[in-house]
Order: C-alpha cells, then sequence, then structure tokens
C-alpha cells in the first residue's frame, strides 16, 4: 500500500447464491479526498460499504483499507476507520456526554483524551448548553452533527457515511457538509453515498454503481464533459436508466 | 377535497403542530415540503383518522375525521413512510389481502394500478420482503390504491429512493392525477416540489407559506447570484466578509450569493479576486423553491 491512497480495491466481487450483488470493482480512494459513492437502489452500494468496513467478506478479488486486508485483517480495519449510518448510532437513553464517554472508551481513547475531545466538540457545535440531555431529546439535525462528530472521534484515517443527510432540512444538510470539508482538511478521508445529486456535487471524485458495476469515476468536471451533462442529476439518469 | 382548519398536535410538552391551516381542491396534486421532524407525519396521521388533533379540525371530502372516521378510511388511500405491506406474503397476495379489506377484488379496479402493476408483473409470485426499496414502493402505492379511493395520501414515498426511482414515482402521479384523484403527497426533497399544483411548506410545526410553486419561486425578496470558483468552500469563507451579503449557500457546484439590491456584480467580482478566489463564472439567477424555504428557515 501507498501512503497516499486509503482504499485500494482491485475486482473486489460479492456474489449471494447466483447473484452477483458486487461485480469486480477496482478503484482508489485518496488520502484526504472527499469520495462520492452513487448508485440507484439496489446496485450494490450497501453491499460494496459492508465489504470495505469488514463487516462482511468477499466473494473474491481484494481491497485494503486504511492498509488493512478486508478479509484478514478486520479487527486492525476496524479501529482506523469510522462509520455513521442514516440511522445514527447514538444511544438514546444516553445524554451526549455519556455517548462520547461510551465511545472513546470503545475506541480505546484515555480519560484525558475523553474529556479534551468532549470540550473541543461542544464548543466546534456551540452546543455546550446541551452537554447533560439525553439523546432523545435533541433535535434531529444537532443529532446528525453530534453522530458524525462521535464517528471521527478516534481521527480514523476514513470515514464511511452512508446517506448522512437523508430527510433533514436545506440548512442543517450544507452545515453537515461543512463538517465534512472540515474533516478532510484535517486528513480524514470521507466516503459518503447520497441521494441528493447537489451534495455529490461536493466531493472531490463521484462513483457511479450501475448493477454492481463501477460504471464511471471521476471528477465532476469529467463526469459532466464525458456524458455532456448539465449537473450530475443529469449524469445519474443518463447512467442508471 | 381536504380542509385542515387550525390544527394542533401535543405529545406532552412538545408541540408537533402548532396551528396548521390549508385546503386542497378537487384534482390537486398538493406538496407538503419540509424536512424530518416538521410534523409532516403527524398531520398525516390526523387526516387518516389514526391520531386526535389537540385542537382545530379537518375534513376530507366533507367527512370529519373525528366523527366520521368510518367513513373516512374508506376514501382514503394512504401510503404510510415505512410501507405497510407484508414482506412474508408475495406481490399478488399483498394486492389481493388489500383488497379483500376493502371489500372488492383486484380486478375491478385493476385499471387504476395497470401501469405501475405491470413494471411488478414479473415479480408477482416474490415476497414482498424480497423486494427491491423501488418495487416495494410501486407496490405500496398498487395497495393503496386498489380500493379506488377517492384521496390519496402519500407519507415521504420518495425517502430514500435514488434519483431515477423518485423521477418514476413522480411520473405515476401525474398519471393518477389525469383520472381525478386528489393527492397529498410529503417530501423533504425541494425539488420535489416543483411538480406539484399547489404546495405548502412546513417546519416545525408551522405553515411557512402556501403557494404555486412558480409563485414561491418569484416570492424571493432578495437580489440572487450564482458564483462559480473551483471551490466553493473558500467561496463562502470569502463571502462571509462581503458588504451587502445577505445570505451565502452552496447549491452543487456552485454558490447561490443573495445581496442587497445596491451591490453591483463589479464589487463581488472584485471581492472575490481580492480574497485570491478563482471566479468561473457569475450571473444573476431566478430563486428556486430551496432558496425560498432558506430564507424563510433563516
Amino acid at each position: 500500500m501507498t501512503d497516499d491512497k486509503v482504499i485500494i480495491a482491485k475486482d473486489l466481487t460479492k456474489k449471494f447464491g447466483d447473484f452477483t450483488a458486487v461485480d469486480h470493482i477496482t478503484f482508489d480512494v485518496k488520502r484526504g479526498e472527499i469520495f462520492g459513492f452513487l448508485g440507484a437502489n439496489g446496485a450494490g452500494k450497501t453491499t460494496a460499504m459492508k465489504m470495505l468496513t469488514g463487516i462482511l467478506s468477499s466473494t473474491s478479488g481484494e481491497a485494503k483499507v486504511a492498509g488493512f486486508d478486508i478479509n484478514t485483517e478486520r479487527n486492525e480495519l476496524k479501529k482506523h476507520i469510522g462509520y455513521m449510518s442514516q440511522k445514527f448510532s447514538l444511544y438514546e437513553d444516553l445524554t451526549f456526554k455519556e455517548n462520547i464517554k461510551f465511545y472513546g472508551g470503545i475506541y480505546g481513547l484515555s480519560k484525558e483524551d475523553i474529556e479534551r475531545k468532549t470540550g473541543e466538540m461542544l464548543e466546534r457545535l456551540g452546543l455546550q448548553h446541551i452537554e447533560n440531555t439525553l439523546i432523545k431529546e435533541i433535535p434531529l439535525g444537532w443529532k446528525q452533527k453530534i453522530a458524525f462528530s462521535v464517528a471521527i472521534l478516534h481521527h480514523p484515517q476514513i470515514v464511511f457515511l452512508d446517506e448522512p443527510t437523508s430527510g433533514v432540512d436545506p440548512i442543517t444538510r450544507r452545515q453537515f457538509w461543512n463538517l465534512i470539508y472540515e474533516a478532510a482538511e484535517d486528513g480524514i478521508t470521507v466516503f459518503v453515498t447520497t441521494h441528493y445529486m447537489d451534495e455529490a456535487e461536493y466531493c472531490d471524485r463521484i462513483s457511479m454503481m450501475v448493477q454492481g458495476k463501477m460504471q464511471a469515476l471521476g471528477s465532476l468536471k469529467e463526469l459532466l464533459t464525458k456524458y455532456q451533462s448539465k449537473d450530475m442529476d443529469e449524469v445519474f439518469i443518463k447512467l442508471a436508466r | 377535497m381536504i380542509k385542515v382548519e387550525n390544527i394542533t398536535k401535543n405529545y406532552g410538552d412538545v408541540k408537533a403542530l402548532k396551528g396548521v391551516s390549508f385546503e386542497v381542491k378537487k384534482g390537486q396534486l398538493y406538496g407538503l415540503i419540509g424536512p424530518d421532524g416538521s410534523g409532516k407525519t403527524s398531520l398525516f396521521r390526523i387526516l387518516t383518522s389514526l391520531l386526535m388533533p389537540s385542537s382545530g379540525k379537518a375534513t376530507l371530502s366533507d367527512y370529519d375525521t373525528v366523527k366520521d372516521y368510518k367513513k373516512i378510511r374508506k376514501i382514503v388511500g394512504y401510503m404510510p413512510e415505512r410501507f405497510s405491506l407484508y414482506m412474508d406474503l408475495t406481490v399478488e397476495e399483498n394486492l389481493n389481502f388489500f383488497a379483500t379489506v376493502f371489500n372488492t377484488t383486484v380486478e375491478e379496479n385493476y385499471h387504476l394500478i395497470e401501469y405501475i402493476y405491470k413494471m411488478l408483473e414479473p415479480f408477482k409470485h416474490r415476497r414482498a420482503g424480497a423486494l427491491s426499496g423501488g418495487m416495494k414502493q410501486k407496490l405500496a402505492l398498487s395497495c393503496a390504491l386498489i380500493h379506488k379511493p377517492e384521496v390519496l395520501l402519500l407519507d415521504e414515498p420518495t425517502t430514500g429512493v435514488d434519483p431515477v426511482s423518485r423521477k418514476e414515482f413522480w411520473e405515476m402521479l401525474k398519471m393518477l392525477q389525469e383520472t381525478g384523484l386528489t393527492t397529498l403527497v410529503s417530501t423533504p426533497f425541494m425539488d420535489d416540489a416543483e411538480l406539484c399544483d399547489e404546495v405548502a411548506l412546513i417546519q416545525d410545526g408551522n405553515i411557512l407559506k402556501i403557494d404555486t410553486p412558480a409563485n414561491i419561486a418569484a416570492s424571493y425578496p432578495h437580489k440572487l447570484w450564482k458564483v462559480v470558483t473551483e471551490n466553493n468552500y473558500n467561496t463562502l469563507k470569502a463571502l462571509d466578509k462581503l458588504d451587502g451579503k445577505i445570505s451565502a449557500f452552496s447549491f452543487g457546484h456552485s454558490v447561490h450569493l443573495a445581496t442587497e439590491d445596491r451591490v453591483p456584480e463589479d464589487s463581488i467580482k472584485k471581492h472575490l479576486v481580492d480574497n485570491n478566489i478563482k471566479i468561473e463564472n457569475i450571473e444573476p439567477i431566478k430563486a428556486s423553491i430551496e432558496d425560498v424555504f432558506m430564507e424563510l428557515m433563516r
């Protein structure tokens, strides 16, 4: 693995019986990059993400994430990645502070580190007033920001975001993307799926899955030129239809 | 066809709906546009008689949602956000089940769902649980239509659905409208709003605005610019200090900048150049529904 690549996938494939969910995908993700992972429902995105996060083994092909093999070095891999899904993984019956303490503990952070990070996070998000509030009493938009901050608490090499902004209001959606930019500037690679095509355009490079294959990969400009489109919405429809 | 008058709904101290009123005319495709947590689902549950309002009143086809709940349930087709399909039944069995519950048959109203169901037919022996998201959505819509409702209520039918399936779904709604059906549909996607005859923008239990999509877009109160540069993040930072700036938000690879009327294009250009931003294009544009929604939220 070269230092400037956080994901290297080669012919990565997953079959369920006769059905090939992910079909020989080959791609790299560079360090510090915001990488968009698009596709229609059922195109194989979730299966590919599960393999890249060490939850599901591949049928054939190989991939290294954060320098670790997705099939043989799963435990190490999981320590160096972050993950946030649309159903956030925060504990609703714990307070903001307790959640951080819990996740910090799981990731093996020291007591001092957890305390420092909690302070930093509260300040960055401007949420000092809710540190002792139960998560279930916090509005959805804030929860999403907290869930993201928790997913990068241990400063992983790469964070996987699975439709992180589904259903939130347009302003919160944009604030969320500011957090993504900040994380990327901080050297954390971001791998993100979304159904909002304007968000796809915020990515450094965009990939598109169609029936298990990675049908397109490039910067926004490259894709717009290649598919003679005015925006990603048009590219998506041309490729998926 | 649907009349909502000053509806409120409280859950303990939480005020989910704070006095909502609007009216949907017969044959309209009406959009309720707003993010999660804005009160859309509470409102749908009140309209379908599944929930009582704390105050206010709603009628569908002149039937009161509280007093005439039995009538309401006969004339309404409802598709909740998490499709209420039987996952262990096949496509065909689900459809037959919903027809039977309403004392009708699939054959009797097949013409209503023919266009949609044709896409499902190859999978009619598959269990609903094994369908893709897009197919589940089509089946749920078929099941909501099979008793020939007068009013169709769709709660976030396109959430979690990819752009192509979303487009197809709206095409189906347009076709259904031609049969005279009245449809109320909620969505967090602002661009869906443009496909409705009339929309209500909702946020935190309050209606922000009601009008046709074109009028809503035209109501935007400021001068709006589309600014394309190499990097939105740096551009937004630089625009923070622009004299006469009202707001600036990313819209895909461009930034939408609202300014006071007095600000000329040249001074925006100069400000960006002074901040080492390379401008690819800058032009005045018309606002979209999303621009208006954000302006109303500010």
